[in-house]
């Protein structure tokens, strides 16, 4: 595990670049009453790279998701940002600190258009005031135009030009999927969290998508932490991959490293408790 | 109409028409592009500087007079620029079908020699790369959208808008040589290479020269009077003859604009917002438009479904009459003009036919109810007939004389022949130069005189001098009493009908026509539903009484409409019966582009076959059938055969007669 351990940063195997520590984990424990859904976890995401997040169901993903979020806020430990310990966060403060994020069950807003939604994700660098914005005079006008046109680089960059103008209600699941995707990078993150970005999808759509996550890392230079099921998806996309089970930590590295680690391989496969 | 022998001082390359129209429409839009849901415009000047920026990067990449350039991508102005950037070279540009296989791809690239290729985007840059493998002479790739390229090897390999940055850095080198080039490039030089489909065998590369290219622009255009402010959709593939001549050699003489949509998802919207003036589709994309305002008005509410059907009917009484400029009655006249309100102009709209002043169609018979539906609305639908041989244009309609089933009179210039055995030559100025390295193909193609066979067999209809075309020369035949027996003239006309989806019709040799119908389960299967009708299989529902009902009306109609002409009126089907299983191309009885393989149809079904001719009302069969995964199994079925009425030939006022009735006589 020595790329780890370059605080530098490394290089991968395709030749891509990855820097320093974006976001540093250190001891994260979180409980919900009783249950401990996540025990002494600690691990970094690196700037530039794909980051999975893998386990058994309940094996505290999503709460770790939400950890890095700043949605939940773990009880010890602490999480460190481009340099910066983390407290408790309003979600619009996240969303200043260039975290953006899909959701496993889509939340996106059924009634309006695909462009209106992907707009929304723009919302927290608008600067003009409701007055200004209710005219549309100037300063709001410019305004608009400029989001529109970074939301139309996205439409055109995931390919959905020809549902720009329909309402999210109507389209099927893998474009809603994709939808989500370009709400999330219209708010232009430094890291894009993505909470099992192909569940549901069939072979064509898992293809699609994954090359989308690719494009997006290799042309925005994005970090994306991502929660999924789908192993072959997993070992593809990743730079490097945390596997959890029961809330803990029981491996942590390049795909290969983690395929061969045994207790990963005792947590997928089953062992005999003796 | 006057045309001229001579072409106008000058004028005698694509880059020449370029600069003319630089000069004289600079500030108008040449070209627009859809992107990032805008329409992007670029005028005849700036155009013209693109162009040049490009073809200065291909002299600094070291493009060579005679080289190929293979450009293979979706409509857009940058791959219009660098088929005419690579004229300005003078180098040979060659447009791929964008869905070719690397295989297909790998074929063509090694037959031109193409060292340069203009490709769309990384799928496309993939496919050469892969093509190459099969020793293929290509030494730069050029592609136009530079996503996920980052990390392709990129020694012999530039972003278009590089090519033309280092153009313009390296004008003031090239500047000369690039203007030598141009200079040298007249009538004769080829002004691109096209490669046909082909059914059988290899594609051919068809040359063609600027006076094939120019002179039928301007020959077409002059009939159809195009203007410089005509808006075109280029979204056929860039590889297609025609979409060459539209986008490239008439939008260049004239000086229209070539609208490129966003992407070919988006193409109906963006036809929406265009609203063409001029318009080529085939006749699925009628088709397919039709049957979407077809559903769309059965879930209409009851009153605008009522006005809707009112006003159609009326349009399909006089509309085309309108259009034609034949006499209508003012109430009439008064009464279409409502319809326009509330029917036809909202309807338009939607479909993006506002502004068409001349639409096309051609490739393949378009049914006469789906021709007639645009042309009463007031669309100047019309039909042409050509091939890639002919850089298109062998005949068109002229506007007020179009019919469904004729492909108009002879496009000036053109002189078409009718040889004994009724096929259709023809010699142009549009004629092509030769198949790229295939003299053989060539001499058997085109005579030492010039005129070329088409394969296809047709006549001028008396009456109106126009040509129609009835069917591929190779499966015209003879009836036993001598008459012309042309299946595929007769099976479209059914085909035409829902219900049906495909037909065989057989006479070659036989005293009467006789046909095999194969049911369209989805359109059968929908009125069996709404009627109350339960059936278990494909096998049951093709026997029941009230489809052959249904296909007999279908039969009979389509009787008389070919007994309307006289030199075909002996293929009348006299027996039908519908076919207990699909044809398919599993089973060998189809190609998998649907076309039906007469022999083996002839071969297989040979005991329904002589049914139809030895009076028995049905017949117990036995045929083979492959299922999907390749199990072969038998299908047992009893087959019945009816009769259909046939009816005398035009100009006789007799009755029609039931074919049983004149037998038992």
């Amino acid at each position: 595990m020595t790329i780890m351990e370059n605080p530098a940063g490394y290089i991968t195997a395709d030749g891509r670049k990855i820097g320093g520590t974006l976001m540093d984990l250190r001891n994260i424990t979180l409980r919900f009453g009783g249950v401990t859904a996540i025990k002494d976890i600690s691990f970094d995401i690196r700037e530039g790279e794909i980051r999975a997040i893998i386990g058994p169901n309940g094996a505290g993903k999503s709460s770790m998701l939400n950890v890095i979020s700043g949605f939940y806020v773990p009880q010890e430990g602490e999480v460190w940002f481009r340099g910066q310990r983390r407290g408790q966060m309003r979600p619009y403060q996240v969303a200043r600190l260039g975290i953006a994020r899909t959701f496993q069950n889509i939340a996106l807003f059924d009634g309006m258009s695909v462009l209106d939604n992907i707009m929304t994700g723009r919302l927290t660098m608008m600067k003009s005031n409701l007055l200004q914005q209710a005219v549309w005079r100037g300063a709001a006008e410019r305004e608009e135009t400029a989001h529109r046109e970074k939301v139309e680089k996205i439409i055109d960059f995931l390919e959905i030009q020809n549902i720009r103008k329909t309402p999210v209600g109507r389209l099927p699941y893998g474009l809603k999927k994709r939808v989500e995707l370009a709400r999330a990078l219209a708010a232009e993150p430094n890291l894009l969290l993505l909470d099992e970005p192909m569940a549901g999808m069939n072979v064509e759509e898992k293809e699609d998508m994954s090359r989308f996550i690719l494009d997006v890392n290799d042309e925005f230079g994005t970090t994306i932490a991502l929660i999924e099921h789908d192993m072959g998806v997993v070992m593809d996309l990743s730079d490097r991959v945390v596997v959890m089970d029961y809330g803990r930590k029981i491996g942590d590295g390049t795909p290969d490293e983690v395929r061969n680690n045994q207790a990963v391989i005792d947590a997928y496969l089953g062992v005999a408790h003796d | 109409m006057q045309i001229n022998a001579q072409p106008e001082a000058g004028l005698r390359s694509i880059p020449a028409l370029i600069a003319r129209n630089a000069a004289t429409y600079a500030g108008r839009p040449a070209y627009r592009e859809k992107e990032f849901g805008i329409w992007q415009s670029w005028t005849w000047a700036e155009a013209q500087r693109e162009i040049r920026d490009l073809a200065l990067g291909f002299l600094a990449l070291g493009l060579k007079r005679g080289d190929h350039v293979a450009v293979v991508g979706r409509n857009r102005p940058a791959h219009y620029w660098s088929i005419i950037a690579a004229q300005m070279c003078g180098a040979i540009p060659v447009p791929l079908y964008q869905d070719a296989v690397a295989v297909e791809m790998a074929y063509v690239l090694g037959h031109s020699g193409a060292r340069f290729v203009v490709c769309g985007d990384q799928e496309q840059v993939d496919k050469i790369i892969e093509a190459e493998e099969a020793d293929t002479s290509v030494e730069q790739i050029i592609y136009t959208d530079r996503r996920g390229m980052r990390k392709y090897d990129h020694t012999r390999m530039n972003w278009l808008s590089d090519v033309q940055a280092e153009g313009r850095a390296a004008h003031q080198r090239l500047d000369a040589e690039l203007d030598a080039r141009i200079a040298e490039l007249d009538y004769d030089s080829t002004c691109v290479m096209l490669y046909t489909s082909g059914t059988t065998g290899k594609p051919k590369g068809v040359v063609l020269s600027n006076r094939n290219i120019i002179e039928t622009a301007r020959n077409s255009s002059a009939f159809d009077g195009l203007k410089p402010n005509e808006d075109v959709l280029a979204y056929l593939p860039m590889a297609w003859v025609g979409d060459f001549i539209f986008s490239i050699g008439q939008a260049c003489w004239t000086g229209f604009c070539v609208n490129c949509p966003e992407s070919p998802d988006t193409m109906m919207t963006d036809l929406r917002e265009i609203g063409p003036t001029y318009f080529f589709a085939p006749p699925r994309v009628f088709e397919g438009q039709l049957t979407s305002v077809m559903i769309r008005m059965e879930d209409a509410g009851r009153f605008k479904k009522w006005l809707f059907d009112h006003y159609m009917a009326l349009a399909r009484r006089i509309g085309p009459a309108l259009l034609d400029g034949q006499p209508v009655g003012a109430l009439d006249r008064l009464r279409y003009k409502l319809g326009k309100l509330f029917v036809y102009g909202p309807l338009k709209n939607t479909l993006g036919f506002s502004r068409i002043r001349v639409g096309y169609t051609a490739g393949e018979a378009i049914g006469p109810e789906i021709f007639d539906f645009y042309r009463s609305l007031g669309i100047n639908l019309k039909q042409l007939y050509g091939q890639t041989e002919a850089s298109v244009f062998i005949t068109q309609q002229p506007d007020g004389q179009v019919q469904s089933d004729t492909v108009g009179v002879p496009t000036p210039g053109v002189e078409v022949r009718i040889a004994d055995n009724g096929e259709v030559f023809y010699r142009s100025p549009g004629t092509f130069v030769e198949y790229y390295k295939n003299a053989e193909s060539t001499a058997s193609t085109k005579d030492p005189q010039g005129w070329v066979a088409t394969g296809d067999a047709g006549f001028f209809e008396e009456s109106t001098g126009h040509l129609r075309i009835i069917d591929r020369v190779k499966d015209v035949g003879r009836m036993a009493d001598g008459t012309m027996f042309a299946p595929k003239y007769v099976e479209n006309k059914l085909k035409f009908y829902p219900n049906i989806l495909e037909a065989v019709v057989i006479g070659n040799d036989r005293d009467y026509c006789t046909a095999l119908i194969n049911i369209d389960l989805t359109a059968v299967g929908n009125w069996a539903e709404r009627n109350n009708i339960a059936y278990a299989s494909y096998q049951e529902l093709a026997g029941h009484p009230q489809v052959y009902e249904t296909i007999r009306a279908h039969v009979e109609e389509v009787n008389a409409s070919v007994a309307r002409d006289p030199l075909l009126s002996g293929c009348q089907v006299r027996r039908f019966l519908v076919l207990h299983k699909e044809l398919d191309a599993d089973d060998g009885e189809m190609t998998r582009t649907r076309k039906i393989k007469r022999g083996v149809i002839g071969e297989k079904y040979a005991d329904l076959i002589a049914a139809l001719y030895d009076g028995k009302d049905s017949i117990y069969t036995e045929t083979e059938v492959t299922y999907e995964d390749g199990r072969k199994g038998r299908l047992k079925a009893t087959v019945r055969i009816e009769d259909a009425r046939v009816f005398t030939p035009a100009g006789s006022a007799k009755d029609p007669t039931p074919l049983h009735k004149v037998a038992a006589e």
